[in-house]
């Protein structure tokens, strides 16, 4: 501070001591300033310090180098990679169907979202349209996975600021939707359920009744978690103002999901892009006023609604089609069913080439994108004619709010940095691949 | 209820005048593939171009930036930029090419969120970007030697590291298979799987003794 820098562009809000300060913000003394130069230089040095990569509230492996004022921030520099596996190499070596299941492993907290955007990607390609039932199931679980993204999120958020009810409660309902993703595909996490042409099976009817039936349950639980979080004291005070993203640096910084509609950017892919069956299903797109953190907490709060919703809509749909093909009935694509397999020779040949040579798409290179709970998650897909894609980037949404960190954390306080990562939504799997 | 392939119709539809419009404008190259527009253009003409699709075009946000690696080609790489406009609900994507030495401007300067794409970029392919502010490498480890997304870097990279107990820190070591890496050509229907070697193992001394009974089997 000898050079007479402001020590914060952006002091955040809060409960401010009645203190006289000097024009650096440094509380003034009465007394005459009798340190010696050498304590001066003490009082004054810059701290670097390590956040990560081992620290709770980092939310994975993520090591944040960051230069402290004392207590204020003044330059984060992210270090990612931690969790780097080289995914888009693998993907390159693998066919298309080996792949999906590498994309559970990105976002590993909505799994189904990513296969989702790889799936919609293949199609583009091949040009194949999914049926509707498959359309309403790949619906249901993106939502199912919304929600749980969001709830792990806006719990550990009240957790990084220092509540411990609410991820307790807010795992309870995570493992019941677990439980849906385990009776549709087998797996709680790595699910590998949706595929190139619609989902592997088809859903059982006492599972669309009992998703059905937390649908009810849900809001009440969801209400509880609010009475928590919402409105509590330490929660605002570490929330509010903190972190504010303005339209423009929104839009800047490539931002998506509810890093932008907590600016009060009404942008949502399932509206304004709608892939699957979402043009005819009825929810509100949810904004943000002022961009801090506590408005995206709201904002994917009001979501999880709005996912319950849409998950009516689906169910209530899916009970008046039972029966639909779930897959495209086209066995250059998609493998026969095992018993289909045990009966016709062609059914064989079909199950041996597509489980050793896999299908091949058509030359060209598409982009496909889905709205993932955390935000655009996009697949650009290269491919060279062959089995197996040219060229996979996986355009992860927490990669592109994470390096917003160095800018929103400047001239904040220590304590906020926690707040601030848990409200971008970080998962390393997808920020690192 | 409009379909997946509607809209790949309706995007080609919207995105065929777009693209001779930016074609007239920007003298670029504009292609129509899968419902989806890509712009192809110099490197050195990037900054220019992305300026203009962001102010006079409305893309205003860049949520992309890839490397592709085409070993063949006399500039081995592609530097991709996917743009996004709000206010048009359109997508358009922009490439480049470049090779090992010839830097790309950073475009930075027009979408900052372009920052850690580049680094992504140069960290995976080598791909150098003129004028970017901080040019390390992102993900691979500290002290990583080369660009494991090139087509010439083999799946298993060159190093592997291990904790070694006696020298109580993790160690380099080159990588050591217990099994070859395995790759299937399946696109050939007669040949089966490539070995390193020609001769497989055990196999030595049919191939070597004259005169033993080539095929062994009646």
């Amino acid at each position: 501070m000898a050079d007479g820098q402001p020590i914060a562009n952006k002091t955040p809000e809060r409960a401010e001591l009645d203190v006289v300060t000097n024009d650096l913000g440094q509380i003034a003394f009465d007394a005459p300033d009798n340190r010696t130069a050498h304590a001066r230089e003490m009082d004054d040095r810059k701290f670097t310090i390590n956040f990560g990569p081992q620290h709770p509230a980092a939310h994975g492996v993520l090591r944040l180098v960051l230069e402290l004022d004392g207590e204020v921030v003044e330059r984060v520099d992210p270090h990612i990679g931690l969790l780097h596996r080289g995914t888009e190499k693998l993907m390159e070596a693998r066919t298309y169907l080996q792949n999906v299941p590498y994309l559970d492993r990105l976002d590993y907290v909505a799994p189904m979202n990513q296969e989702h955007a790889f799936c919609l990607a293949i199609a583009r390609l091949l040009g194949i349209e999914v049926p509707y039932r498959a359309q309403l199931i790949r619906v249901l679980y993106s939502e199912i996975g919304r929600i749980l993204s969001h709830m792990l999120n806006v719990t550990t958020q009240a957790l990084d600021v220092g509540a411990l009810t609410p991820p307790l409660w807010g795992f309870e309902e995570r493992e019941k939707l677990m439980v849906f993703y385990e009776r549709a595909c087998g797996a709680r996490l790595h699910a590998n359920y949706f595929r190139p042409g619609g989902v592997h099976q088809d859903l059982p009817m006492a599972l669309i009744d009992d998703i059905g039936r937390w649908c009810a349950e849900f809001p009440r639980a969801l209400k509880d978690i609010e009475s928590l979080v919402t409105e509590n004291r330490i929660f605002k005070q570490r929330n509010v103002d903190i972190g504010v993203v303005s339209k423009e640096q929104a839009l800047q910084w490539g931002f998506s999901g509810v890093m932008l509609r907590g600016s009060d950017i009404a942008w949502d892919l399932r509206k304004s892009q709608p892939y699957e069956c979402y043009a005819e299903l009825d929810f509100d797109v949810v904004v943000g006023k002022n961009g801090d953190c506590w408005d995206r907490y709201l904002v994917r709060v009001e979501e999880m609604k709005q996912s319950v919703h849409i998950m009516e809509q689906c169910i209530h749909k899916l009970r008046n089609c039972p029966g639909e093909p779930v897959m495209v009935e086209n066995n250059k694509i998609v493998p026969p069913t095992r018993g289909e397999m045990k009966r016709s020779m062609e059914a064989l040949i079909h199950h041996f080439k597509l489980y050793t040579e896999g299908f091949h798409t058509p030359a060209g290179e598409v982009y496909a994108a889905v709205e993932a709970p955390k935000g655009e998650f996009g697949i650009y897909l290269v491919s060279d004619g062959t089995n197996k894609p040219y060229r996979v980037k996986i355009s992860a949404p927490g990669f592109r709010h994470l390096q917003a960190m160095d800018w929103m954390n400047r001239g904040h306080m220590l304590a906020d940095v926690s707040a601030i990562l848990g409200s971008l939504d970080i998962v390393f799997g997808e920020v690192d691949r | 209820m409009s379909g997946h392939l509607a809209t790949v119709a309706a995007n080609t539809a919207v995105l065929t005048p777009l693209g001779q419009e930016m074609v007239a404008e920007l003298q670029v190259d504009a292609t129509v593939a899968f419902g989806e527009l890509t712009l192809t253009c110099h490197r050195d003409r990037i900054i220019g171009v992305l300026t203009d699709l962001r102010d006079r075009f409305g893309f205003q946000q860049l949520l992309d930036v890839c490397g592709a690696d085409y070993p063949d080609r006399a500039e081995r790489f592609e530097v991709v930029y996917h743009l996004l406009s709000l206010t048009r609900n359109a997508r358009v994507r922009v490439k480049v090419s470049t090779d090992e030495v010839a830097p790309v401007p950073s475009v930075i300067t027009v979408y900052p969120s372009a920052g850690w794409f580049e680094r992504e970029a140069f960290d995976m392919y080598g791909i150098l970007f003129s004028d970017h502010p901080d040019l390390r490498r992102l993900l691979t480890d500290y002290g990583f030697q080369g660009h494991p997304l090139r087509k010439d870097f083999p799946m298993t990279g060159y190093v592997e590291v291990r904790y070694d107990e006696a020298q109580k820190r993790v160690v380099y070591e080159p990588v050591k298979l217990t099994q070859e890496f395995r790759n299937f050509d399946f696109l050939s229907p007669w040949e089966g799987a490539e070995y390193p070697t020609d001769v497989l193992p055990g196999d030595e001394k049919a191939i070597g003794s004259a005169g033993a009974p080539s095929g062994g089997k009646v």
